[in-house]
């Protein structure tokens, strides 16, 4: 109480800081306990991958391993082309498929949050029921096979990520909210078409709201393994994060699939599998590592924009 | 009337331009699957001639592969792990980071708590195979740092992948660790968003710190918590099939307690080849979770008409 009382004569900022220095130190501690939780396990796998092979074989996992070894990383660099190959897949994947569903996203969401296109109610609707009800995994295995002939094809990767129906309402609320009527209408005095109306006036008003879709886009494509689980058996159409999962019990899938090594048996054994799989996983990790830090502001804004209604 | 159609068609023409490619998609990844689902209902084989063919030609066998699926144990297994895994998701998730949003909007140190928050967002932008990976070095029989910390102690090392006991705690962890940084940056914003006059009010007339929290911040952030945990419910009869095949690494021994319905699915079409009655799993999920989500939706609409979805 006397804290209060204290501190309430004090600037304003002040005045709301009322916890004790005690609590300070204990939030503190709290706080970044579990902030040093979320990241520990990252630092530990990237320990295992500069191990020692022989000394990870005696002694397991450790913090601090006995003998330090960049062997796994110029090992998977030596037989780098299937970890290049898989690189360039995701790369490829990504940015194509980003383009394709910010287009399709912006497009859609724009014309179902215009008041004068007739046929908005139905469009929305359209849109919100696949949200709630689904025909299933294997429904849409069969389509995408059977149907429209992607299995193997780089499409099967980029194609069923590129609309969400969650995103086109996020879109949506956003062009509400932050396109002002007016200007539309004064495009549509100067006598320009719907589409250069969207171009010229609409999309620059909406940057911030396109720049959260595309980064959570990009980070579903960066992340996604779980389509190239269903339909890729091309190895050389394999993601990063599939292949990490196609190596997770060995290293065969990359050593059958690189050019630069033909391998024999008795040479595989000696071979960095442990660290070496570690220091893929660092490396497919460290490019989100270094990016998110940089754009956590728009994924906060998209996860609280998503909150907001009309 | 015709004619007055094709008028409306020709006024709208360009939003329509607009919708068409998103609506396209829709029908292709969303509607199209809808009709696929008649497979529960049939003996459905793949065969070379296409999506159409081979549901025209598939035997039907009517309700079989639902009889079939409901009379085994697995169904209930099943639905008792996807349904008792999101309750502990639900619950624990919401009290986690609601708690960790309070101390982080508590704290003295503004910078800190941005280096807190950063940390703890990380998980939310790693992939299950990546998380996969993280678990595995902690928790790998011969390796792992767990066992080793255990031997450490004198105790024994334990086959952590082969003993279902252990595996209910070591989801909700990992599900834990992985969310609540996310989900309580989105509580975080609505905290920072709260009107400070209100604490300032409530300070002059001498409330402690903690009815503070008790009265302004926790009603206040009601509404969100309502919508966030609509959302999730609504989701409740879906898993999230990277944690439950992921972080498990597809052990057999460890079904009992990570066969969820979704992983029950994927095995059906990639393993065990029981097209018809996975797919009967996941209509059986469809329509439940259908239910629930309008179930939901009608039960917030009633407390809170903005809150609700639609």
């Amino acid at each position: 109480m006397s804290n209060v009382q204290r501190s309430g004569v004090k600037t304003r900022t002040r005045n709301f800081q009322q916890i004790t220095a005690g609590w300070n130190v204990v939030i503190n501690l709290i706080a970044g306990l579990f902030a040093f939780l979320c990241v520990f396990p990252f630092l530990f796998v990237a320990i295992i991958s500069f191990t020692d092979e022989k000394t990870l074989a005696t002694d397991g996992y450790r913090i601090i391993p006995a003998k330090w070894s960049l062997g796994a990383y110029r090992y998977v660099f030596q037989t780098g082309d299937m970890l290049l190959r898989s690189y360039g897949v995701t790369i490829l994947v990504t940015v194509i498929g980003t383009i394709v569903s910010l287009v399709m996203i912006s497009l859609y969401a724009y014309a179902i949050s215009r008041r004068s296109f007739a046929y908005r109610r139905f469009f929305s609707l359209y849109a919100v029921f696949t949200m709630l009800f689904s025909g299933g995994m294997i429904p849409t295995y069969i389509v995408v096979t059977q149907l429209l002939h992607l299995k193997n094809s780089i499409w099967a990767l980029i194609l069923p990520l590129a609309m969400n129906a969650f995103y086109v309402m996020i879109l949506r609320t956003f062009y509400q909210t932050s396109v002002p009527e007016a200007i539309i209408e004064s495009g549509k005095i100067d006598g320009a078409g719907e589409f250069l109306i969207f171009l010229r006036l609409v999309l620059p008003l909406s940057l911030p709201g396109l720049a959260t879709i595309g980064l959570f886009s990009t980070l579903g494509y960066w992340n996604d393994w779980f389509n190239a689980l269903l339909y890729i058996d091309d190895p050389n159409k394999v993601p990063l994060q599939s292949m990490l999962m196609r190596i997770e019990s060995s290293m065969q899938f990359i050593q059958q699939n690189s050019a630069n090594s033909p391998i024999s048996l008795a040479v595989l054994q000696s071979l960095p599998q442990d660290t070496a799989r570690m220091a893929m996983v660092v490396l497919a990790t460290v490019p989100i590592i270094f990016a998110y830090p940089f754009f956590q502001r728009y994924f906060v804004q998209g996860l609280t924009v998503g909150s907001v209604k009309e | 009337m015709i004619g007055s159609f094709l008028r409306g068609l020709r006024r709208n023409q360009a939003m329509l331009l607009m919708v068409l490619p998103g609506a396209v998609w829709f029908l292709c990844f969303s509607y199209l699957p809808l009709v696929g689902t008649v497979a529960a209902f049939k003996q459905y084989r793949f065969s070379r001639r296409g999506f159409l063919y081979s549901l025209l030609h598939s035997q039907n066998v009517g309700w079989d592969n639902f009889k079939f699926l409901f009379s085994t144990d697995t169904a209930w297994i099943i639905t008792r792990n996807t349904l008792l895994y999101n309750i502990a998701f639900i619950f624990l998730g919401l009290v986690c980071s609601v708690a960790m949003a309070i101390l982080l909007s508590e704290l003295t140190n503004k910078k800190m708590a941005k280096v807190y928050q950063t940390g703890m967002f990380l998980p939310y932008f790693l992939s299950w195979v990546i998380v996969g990976y993280f678990a595995f070095s902690f928790l790998s029989m011969d390796r792992g740092l767990l066992n080793h910390m255990l031997s450490a102690f004198g105790a024994k090392p334990l086959q952590w992948y082969s003993n279902p006991a252990y595996w209910p705690y070591i989801l909700v962890f990992v599900y834990l660790w992985k969310s609540v940084g996310y989900s309580s940056v989105v509580y975080l914003a609505s905290i920072l968003g709260i009107d400070r006059s209100l604490y300032e009010a409530a300070m002059i007339d001498g409330a402690s710190k903690w009815q503070q929290v008790r009265s302004i911040t926790i009603p206040l952030l009601k509404p969100i918590v309502i919508i966030m945990t609509l959302l999730a419910v609504g989701k409740i009869f879906y898993a999230d099939f990277g944690l439950f095949y992921e972080v498990p690494r597809d052990s057999g021994t460890l079904y009992s307690v990570t066969n969820v319905i979704d992983t029950y699915v994927y095995r059906g079409l990639k393993t065990t080849g029981e097209i018809g009655m996975s797919t009967a799993a996941g209509l059986y999920q469809s329509v439940v979770g259908f239910v629930l989500v309008m179930i939901s939706n009608y039960v917030v609409r009633r407390i809170d008409k903005d809150s609700a979805l639609f």
